[in-house]
């Protein structure tokens, strides 16, 4: 089938296998910062917002994205042009095997848009979704605090 | 001079944050084919027949019989095919590869091939394996690795002994779970085969497609594609899947990608040995002054590098503590399961895990305090090792015990512990690791490291040896451009294409930084003094043991490793008394790897690779039924998140090393080996019971409370 995807602010329109869920989609499509860790909706690796929201790209129909706002990483900065978040993730030493980096920066993302003075114990539940195996999360904490901070200094 | 130590930024973040960094499974190709790993079903088996259907055009079905060199992983034994041939040794074993352009019908072609199987009586448990009343996977009695050490006189400590005290320990499979898959990419252009790939040793692939092709070096190139984690499970296991996809490739012409799914990757690929260790010791007036330790690793299949496992787990026995009177017996036993395989440690954290135990359990019988008990049996300057190996740099355990209890407030503590709903306990453990690979491996690798001045001046650094996120992209360019006093940005470290770098050996035994980094750091200052702006120069360095480290490796005498680092953990925890749920609260390290070569990153190895040991004496429960892992995906195999980590307090005491540069030792896998026996320790105190085995699971804590509580009644 063919369907409208808007994917960081552009239209796109993509061909797809009805059955198909939208992390494939979206790496098939040249969307491969949104990365596959499980395909089972565990390690928060696929991490995109729809409509804002962080869902698991593997756990959702793309059919069912289809019109909606996609946002990866990408939409929220690039590499000249990186987000306070993104700068924060560099600063704080937060990432090592950055297999899991988009995942977390979209997570922070979605929890500062929320909450823009999160406690230790918010940023624990927020990113509760996305495994890390390098970190020990230590630094990813400091990362979404040092990040909280640059979001609303940039305010 | 800047201060080495000082963080910087990584060099490596940025892509990998802005979702520009290319993982194996993010190039794609216009054309390329897809492949599919047909799995055996059974445990151990004669594959009777093979029914494929009528392919579709476009598609093939390759076979073991398609590889035109020797179908073996090359490794230190001769045992481990790429492709089963006419048996299949574990559920799971590949045995056929299905490759073609669609994804979708690959995956369904796979499943509708037939094997028929003619079963052979499985080998189920190291038990099993050692009563040998089944035909054995591995010559005539199932062990890859049999081996033994002593030092001094065992038996007369034993006789002589106050008491003595026999213990049993044992320890669990572990899952690697690097958030990235395994995976590799191969093509075949004019004879020439390139395998593109996550992997932590381009030259081990190197080397094992030269013998699956049967031909010469220069027809092999591989390079490393941006590696989402490792841990050791990307050690020898990529060897496997590069050469079935290299085999795709050299059998259709065409690109091949080959990439696991979690599912796969969980159940199919190497894991930690599980580990059952019998401790025997003979204590008198209050000390070990014999001790006889039996490892028996349970190996799985094919022998892979248990037996150097076996050797690290084997040279770590008596852990941080001089007792005079060793022996030491170990044994790698083969069993139908998947191939155990490197995991951060190699063989040490079981050992590290069985010897602080049985120290704080004899502690706790002679009414001693354990960290004061371990602290009067702690290695010094001067020591000789379980090997008889000198120990020739200052011993800092004082210090670094010290440090590590004041920060923790441990003794205050542990006296008076918290009142709340949940039981508390606090654990304390000291350890060491051997630094560099084991033995007589870096004699034997004779690593080469090259660094090539450009002549715009800016320097590459060329090694075999990747970046899978501990930091070596960053920690050795730091080394270079501060001996040459050089920005850091005019040092180049690109992913290593084995047409381009020499073999400075494989990225495992936190050898990268001390080993390989010290062959950098005597050709940076080479070439400062070779120096001409303008011009280019290469200069070379190959390693060299120091003269005076003796080893003999028939024997296991001597000097095991170079050099050692240090380490002391204490870990809190929290017993919930009626689910015997266990949270690990919070976690103080003091560590001695040398100088650290980038603070922040050095905290960053710290805080995963204790996270890592939290897991395995806790979450990570692995187990097999008739063969076959009960947790198959990460939603049954569990790894801690952000809710499971606790607070991390971590100080370093920094005895250099002279041979590594700017004194830096070995770090990675230290991080992970003295968490599990502090935790343990932890747990023992908040239930005031012995444990003899992790991961530590609530139903067996339930189980022993209720005898407990029984028996007090």
């Amino acid at each position: 089938m063919k369907g409208i995807f808007k994917i960081n602010g552009k239209e796109l329109e993509i061909s797809f296998e009805a059955h198909k869920v939208l992390l494939d989609v979206l790496r098939e499509n040249g969307f491969t910062e949104v990365k596959e860790g499980c395909r089972e909706g565990e390690c928060g690796a696929c991490v995109v917002l729809l409509d804002g929201k962080p869902v698991n790209s593997c756990q959702v129909l793309a059919a069912s994205a289809m019109g909606h706002e996609i946002t990866t990483v990408k939409g929220i900065g690039t590499l000249h042009n990186p987000h306070p978040i993104e700068e924060a993730f560099v600063e704080a030493g937060a990432v090592q095997c950055g297999f899991c980096t988009p995942g977390m920066v979209i997570a922070t993302y979605a929890l500062l848009k929320e909450n823009k003075d999160p406690s230790d114990e918010d940023i624990k539940r927020a990113l509760d979704g996305n495994l890390c195996r390098c970190t020990g999360y230590v630094k990813i904490k400091k990362a979404v605090k040092l990040a909280a901070k640059k979001v609303s200094e940039n305010e | 001079m800047r201060d080495i130590s000082k963080p910087v930024r990584r060099f490596d973040a940025s892509e990998k944050i802005a979702g520009v960094a290319r993982f194996v499974d993010d190039h794609y190709e216009e054309g390329m084919l897809y492949g599919k790993i047909v799995r055996s079903e059974r445990v151990r088996a004669k594959i009777k027949a093979i029914k494929i259907p009528e392919l579709p055009e476009g598609y093939h079905v390759i076979s073991a019989k398609d590889i035109p060199g020797k179908n073996r992983i090359k490794m230190i034994f001769d045992d481990w095919p790429f492709l089963a041939e006419d048996v299949v040794n574990y559920f799971g074993e590949p045995i056929l590869l299905v490759v073609g352009p669609e994804r979708e019908k690959v995956y369904e072609i796979s499943e509708s091939i037939e094997i028929e199987y003619e079963d052979i009586p499985a080998i189920l448990s190291v038990e099993e394996a050692l009563l040998n009343k089944k035909p054995p996977i591995y010559g005539e009695n199932n062990l890859f690795a049999d081996y033994f050490f002593e030092k001094g006189d065992v038996e007369n400590a034993f006789s002589e002994a106050d008491e003595v005290i026999e213990e049993e320990f044992k320890t669990g499979f572990q899952e690697h779970i690097y958030l990235e898959p395994q995976g590799m990419i191969a093509k075949y252009n004019n004879g020439r085969i390139e395998v593109f790939g996550s992997m932590q040793c381009p030259f081990y692939v190197k080397n094992a497609l030269i013998e699956e092709f049967d031909t010469k070096p220069d027809k092999i190139r591989v390079v490393q594609t941006t590696t989402g984690g490792g841990f050791g499970g990307k050690e020898e296991y990529p060897s496997q899947i590069a050469g079935i996809a290299a085999l795709g490739a050299y059998k259709t012409g065409k690109t091949v990608k080959l990439v696991y799914d979690r599912a796969e990757d969980v159940e199919f690929t190497t894991k930690r040995h599980p580990s059952h260790i019998r401790i025997k010791g003979a204590v008198k007036n209050g000390k070990v002054i014999g001790i006889e330790v039996e490892i028996i690793l349970n190996a799985g299949s094919y022998a892979g590098l248990s037996s150097v496992v076996l050797q690290r787990g084997m040279f770590a026995a008596t852990g941080a503590y001089s007792i005079p009177n060793v022996r030491v017996i170990g044994k790698a036993v083969a069993t139908n399961i998947v191939p155990m395989g490197a995991f951060r440690g190699f063989g040490a954290p079981q050992s590290i895990f069985a010897i602080e135990t049985f120290m704080n359990h004899v502690a706790k019988r002679l009414g001693r305090d354990p960290v004061e008990f371990k602290l009067s049996h702690r290695y010094r300057k001067g020591d000789t090792t379980a090997t008889g190996g000198l120990l020739r740099n200052e011993v800092r355990l004082p210090e670094i015990v010290n440090r590590v209890l004041s920060m923790s407030d441990y003794y205050s503590k542990k006296k008076e512990k918290k009142e709340g709903k949940k039981l508390y306990g606090i654990g304390f453990s000291m350890f060491l690791h051997g630094c560099g690979f084991t033995g007589n491996g870096e004699e034997i690798l004779k690593s080469i490291a090259r660094l090539k001045k450009r002549k715009d001046n800016k320097v590459e650094i060329l090694i075999s040896n990747v970046d899978m996120g501990q930091g070596p992209q960053t920690t050795l360019r730091k080394v270079v451009a501060e001996v040459l006093g050089i920005p850091y940005e005019d040092v180049i470290y690109e992913n290593p294409d084995t047409d381009r770098v020499p073999d400075s050996g494989p990225t495992v035994a936190s050898r990268t930084a001390m080993i390989v980094g010290g062959l950098l750091y005597r050709a940076a200052k080479e070439l400062k003094e070779k120096w001409v702006d303008g011009e280019e120069i290469v200069v070379e360095k190959q390693y060299r043991h120091p003269e005076y480290i003796k080893w003999d490796q028939e024997k296991f005498k001597g000097d095991a490793y170079p050099e050692y680092s240090w380490g002391a953990n204490v870990i809190e925890v929290e017993v919930d008394p009626i689910t015997y749920e266990i949270d690990v609260k919070k976690a103080y390290a003091v560590f001695d790897l040398g100088t650290p070569l980038d603070r922040k990153i050095i905290e960053g190895q710290i805080h995963g690779g204790m996270l890592q040991g939290i897991g395995y004496a806790t979450l990570e429960v692995m187990e097999q039924k008739d063969g076959r892992f009960m947790q198959r995906t990460i939603t049954d195999y569990i790894v801690p998140t952000a809710l499971d980590a606790p607070l991390f307090e971590t100080d370093l005491v920094s005895q250099p090393y002279e041979h590594g540069p700017f004194g830096a030792k070995c770090a990675g896998e230290l991080t992970f080996v003295g968490a599990a026996p502090a935790v343990c320790a932890a747990v023992e105190d908040a239930l005031q019971i012995d444990l003899y085995e992790i991961p530590i699971r609530p139903e067996k804590l339930l189980t022993i409370m209720e005898k407990k509580n029984e028996s007090e009644v």
